[in-house]
């Protein structure tokens, strides 16, 4: 709930839509976890070279810090960042998608 | 009617009309890694003959091939190990046989299958024939780049541990394990030379590769193109280059450049930099023609939409080819005069003449990615 508190938030906060993402960015950024995500983090997100993202494996992280590393990656690892792809609000709206888990 | 005829051979010929005999060196399969499935196809009318499904999850799908032609091991994310009957276009076997898999290799002599996987981190060997489970060798580590050297051995890098291991399987039930050490920070994949004499990690955590001479592996791995990246800031690298593949055309090696847009180009002799090549993006296969007198590189998202030849006389890319969104993967026939490339996102693998560039076929699929032909079965390393 708070999670969710915050997302409203941040989403009301900036300009667009008070939703997140438009209906055709979503497809997008869906396509884009699967299979670019997936690339080192499996197609079905369970692992590979990337941790798992499955929402077992996210319970108890923090949301804000994930979207964080999505942006700006991890030094020291594979995990790059994606900031020249993904706004803010993106990365929040994924992470979002992945703790609740992402839709088959 | 070539579809029939696969069907009818997989019925088992109950029947009156025995179908057409045929071999199998024009065959392969296409992985459809979103469906669990693969595309079985030809080469010579280059079209699809069928699909075989139920390989569970095929991210990062690879295979080999025995050594026959007959039969594919194809090893899916999932840990699954299917053993796929070309002939009969069905699974003849299959096996979950770890928690999260990335590769595999069969033996020199054909007798065995071995998967790297990366949980539980290690290797199983299984019997090619049955997939029977013959012997697990555990790494604590993720294993990546494993392929078969001479002497029924099976070389891999450890990815946090920095090693490379070389598995004697010669007695299948207790192999022999010889382990170097400190061979570079983070190797990310790794590859044997056509020859089966050397094997090179590429790594990932610093500017260099790991080269180990398989006549004398006792005298450890050696640096090399170290410090490649002349102290500059990578660029972030959206999906690690693959090294397995034809990347060696004449006494040239032609490797992707870890956060470079460029490939790198190492002397096999001298085991020096002989040059490096500007390209579109991160690369992430380069894969020489048969013949050697070209290499053709795919990239990384979000520069995958394009594939470019290098003339490698010249040095420099001679041509661009636009297949289709993601491009994931190529593979030559192996007289080199076709390519056949996968476009994942326009759902096409494009089949390309190998010497005027022409477009000989277009083929649907399902979110494509490797191309695997059979004529792998008889070279070491793949």
């Amino acid at each position: 709930m708070r999670r969710l508190a915050i997302l409203l938030a941040f989403v009301a906060a900036s300009a667009a839509a008070a939703d997140g993402p438009a209906p055709a960015r979503r497809a997008e950024l869906l396509h884009l976890v699967r299979q670019d995500c997936g690339s080192c983090h499996g197609l079905t997100l369970k692992g590979g070279l990337g941790p798992s993202l499955e929402p077992a494996a996210l319970a108890g992280k923090d949301a804000e810090q994930m979207s964080f590393v999505i942006l700006h990656g991890r030094r020291g690892t594979p995990m790059p960042p994606w900031s020249a792809h993904l706004s803010e609000p993106e990365a929040r709206w994924i992470v979002d998608q992945l703790r609740k888990g992402l839709p088959q | 009617m070539r579809p029939l005829a696969i069907a009818a051979l997989s019925l088992g010929i109950a029947a009156c009309a025995a179908p057409p005999l045929r071999g199998t060196g024009d065959l392969g399969l296409v992985v459809e890694r979103a469906s669990g499935r693969v595309m079985l196809i030809e080469t010579t009318g280059r079209s699809a003959l069928g699909r075989i499904e139920g390989l569970g999850d095929l991210s990062h799908a690879s295979m080999v091939f025995s050594r026959d032609g007959r039969y594919a091991y194809v090893f899916g994310r999932d840990g699954g190990l299917s053993k796929v009957d070309l002939l009969q276009a069905r699974i003849e076997r299959r096996v979950i046989q770890a928690g999260n898999s990335i590769g595999g290799a069969i033996s020199q002599d054909g007798r065995l299958v071995a998967v790297a996987n990366y949980a539980p981190g290690g290797i199983r060997i299984f019997d090619a024939r049955t997939l029977e489970p013959l012997a697990e060798v555990r790494t604590g580590a993720k294993v990546v780049g494993i392929a078969d050297a001479p002497g029924n051995r099976f070389v891999f890098s450890l990815f946090e541990a920095g090693e490379i291991w070389i598995v004697d399987a010669s007695q299948p039930r207790s192999p022999s394990v010889l382990k170097l050490k400190g061979i570079g920070k983070q190797p990310y994949d790794g590859f044997i030379t056509p020859n089966g004499r050397y094997y090179i990690a590429g790594l990932f955590g610093e500017d260099g590769l790991a080269l180990v001479d398989l006549w004398e592996p006792q005298a450890g791995a050696r640096r090399i193109l170290a410090g490649y990246g002349r102290g500059e800031e990578p660029l972030p690298v959206y999906k690690m280059p693959h090294l397995r593949g034809w990347a060696v055309a004449g006494r040239y090696i032609f490797l992707p450049a870890i956060g470079r847009h460029e490939v790198l180009v190492l002397d096999s002799v001298t085991w020096t930099e002989a040059g490096r090549i500007a390209v579109h993006g991160q690369p992430v296969f380069a894969v020489a023609q048969p013949g050697g007198q070209r290499v053709w590189v795919n990239f990384a998202f979000p520069r995958n939409d394009v594939v470019q030849v290098i003339d490698v006389p010249a040095m420099k890319v001679a041509r661009e080819l636009h297949p289709g969104r993601a491009v994931l993967h190529l593979e030559f026939t192996p007289r080199g005069e076709q390519a056949w490339v996968s476009s994942r996102d326009d759902g096409v693998v494009v089949v390309y003449d190998g010497a005027s560039y022409a477009e000989l076929a277009r083929l649907p699929a399902e979110s494509p990615s490797g191309i695997f032909l059979t004529s792998r079965g008889a070279m070491t390393g793949f």
